[in-house]
């Protein structure tokens, strides 16, 4: 498996956003997208599920060409979106937000046993209203949602914006998890100590273009990247 | 008390009980009653479009009439017998209402609630342009061209206030039973994401044109079983059924009823119908009267009255 953008450049309506991001991922592999506010990333998650048009450039799972693919059709591939803001279906249980991730029935049932092994918080609130449960439990329904859906591609959007160290802990080790089971992430994070963390590799994004792509592990001996695409001192 | 049993006995307990109900109700009520369950049957399917997708129509009127003229014409011209009528009217609904998708589910919001209007007015003047066959806003009556229904060698009058109450329940009951399976399946919950987030159904691999179509072809299949039905039994056909009019009640049906809701239009048709029966005994003024329902209902129950109920106090209510 492997997800690939060569110059992607696309935004909102005249304005340009993306100017040009490339990067690729493969199948158990994490990868940080890290910039300042703006600086595109999570347009490009929007881009790669074709939320915005895409104006030039090339994105490609697995060597299938995405452009022209309605959204519905690009998860049907095979890669799931986690947005910001988590964007449950409120007034649905827990339960029925989780099985929306089925796919109508391309995935199995049993796959939901994976999720709650994942957040076993969850099998407590099933009946609930996803409306009504916290900010992290949500984040836990969000991302078992996506899950059901068996992805090769995980696209989350600042999965960690607001929640309490106990739960950034739990979601971590299911990132963590997921790259052992082989599926790909993409994580947007303004929290670059948590990105770094659980990240195999580091793309800096810089007003729409790749400015950078870089290892945790260099970034321990050289943090001045840091410092220029994200304002982070260590 | 699981919350599948529960919701179970509650809406057979409702058949039930309408069921019984026609022993003890007097000749009036009766034929008022078969009335708003043939109705109710209409808002039903209007609630599948409005309640469970989010799609508000105004133009719902041209799926009941769909329903009423595929049925009353064939009976009228062709002496067809009621149950094949019953099916004509239910297929040139159901045809009408996927044609018309293809088209209107380009928009959605506002957009599609003026195009539904639009398609509805058209129907309208189509009935009243072609009045050599629909005999225009004067209509036609069936009574004397339908024959009696024939089962087990027993025959049964439309006419007969008994076959009427309950060849009514029986139409209704379908609706409600087809609401409450939609509701309860993974098609609902589908239905129903896309009411909360379209874009996020669309992220999850649904294609929810598609699923909308869905929508909309049982929403006209309800609409027009009910249309061919109220034909069949109150033996009147016009076009006064397809006016804008008859797109607004199931509109204030549901509202008052509960959005949303499965048995909300069940109660919506019954209030309305009888706040304008008992208001217009008194004055012809009574849309007043309604106007001022309407105003109660946005500020004391904005939810409609079972939409409040479930989410005070009985939250499993579907």
């Amino acid at each position: 498996m492997r997800l690939a953008l060569e110059d992607v450049r696309g935004g909102y309506g005249r304005v340009a956003v993306l100017k040009g991001v490339s990067f690729t991922l493969d199948a158990g592999e994490v990868l940080a997208l890290l910039g300042r506010n703006g600086a595109g990333k999570t347009t490009t998650l929007k881009a790669i599920m074709r939320l915005l048009p895409v104006r030039s450039g090339r994105i490609a799972l697995d060597g299938t060409d995405l452009a022209d693919r309605a959204p519905h059709s690009i998860a049907a591939l095979g890669i799931a979106y986690v947005p910001q803001g988590r964007r449950l279906f409120p007034y649905l249980s827990v339960e029925e937000n989780l099985r929306m991730g089925l796919l109508a029935g391309r995935s199995n049932v049993r796959v939901l046993e994976a999720v709650y092994a994942l957040f076993p918080a969850l099998r407590e609130r099933l009946r609930q209203r996803a409306g009504t449960l916290s900010g992290g439990e949500q984040q836990m329904v969000a991302m078992g949602r996506a899950l059901a859906a068996s992805p090769r591609v995980l696209l989350l959007d600042e999965p960690f914006e607001g929640l309490q160290p106990s739960l950034v802990e739990g979601i971590l080790r299911a990132i963590a998890r997921l790259r052992q089971s082989g599926v790909a992430v993409v994580l947007v994070e303004q929290r670059v100590d948590l990105a770094l963390r659980v990240a195999d590799r580091v793309v800096f994004l810089q007003n729409g273009l790749t400015a950078c792509e870089t290892l945790p592990a260099a970034l321990e001996q050289d943090p001045e990247p840091l410092y220029r695409y994200v304002g982070v001192r260590r | 008390m699981s919350a599948g049993r529960r919701i179970l006995a509650l809406h057979l307990g409702v058949l039930a009980a309408l069921l019984l109900l026609q022993f003890a109700l007097p000749p009036y009520h009766h034929t008022n009653v078969a009335r708003i369950l043939v109705l109710a049957g209409y808002a039903i399917g209007y609630n599948v479009l409005l309640g469970y997708t989010g799609l508000m129509s105004l133009g719902h009127a041209m799926f009941f009439a769909a329903g009423m003229y595929g049925a009353g014409l064939p009976v009228y011209y062709l002496g067809v017998g009621a149950p094949a009528a019953f099916g004509l009217g239910l297929a040139s609904g159901v045809g009408l209402a996927l044609a018309f998708g293809l088209m209107a589910l380009r928009t959605s919001g506002p957009s599609f609630l003026i195009v539904s209007l639009m398609f509805a007015q058209a129907l309208f003047l189509a009935t009243l342009y072609f009045n050599d066959v629909t005999l225009g806003d004067q209509g036609f009556i069936l009574s004397d061209k339908l024959a009696p229904l024939g089962l087990g060698g027993a025959q049964f009058g439309f006419h007969e206030p008994g076959v009427k109450y309950n060849v009514a329940l029986a139409i209704f009951a379908a609706c409600l039973a087809t609401a409450l399976a939609l509701r309860l399946s993974a098609l609902g919950r589908v239905l129903i994401g896309i009411r909360e987030n379209e874009e996020r159904t669309r992220l999850l691999g649904y294609d929810s044109f598609r699923y909308k179509l869905v929508a909309l072809g049982v929403s006209g299949a309800l609409a027009s079983a009910a249309g061919a039905g109220y034909a069949l039994l109150f033996s009147y056909v016009g076009s006064t059924f397809a006016s804008i009019l008859f797109s607004i009640y199931p509109l204030l049906w549901t509202l008052l009823g509960g959005v949303g809701t499965v048995l909300g239009p069940l109660l919506g048709t019954a209030l309305m119908f009888y706040l304008v029966d008992t208001v217009s005994g008194v004055t012809s003024s009574y849309l007043l009267f309604v106007g001022a329902a309407l105003i109660a209902l946005v500020l004391w129950f904005p939810q409609g009255l079972l939409g409040t109920v479930r989410s005070r106090w009985l939250p499993w209510l579907p």
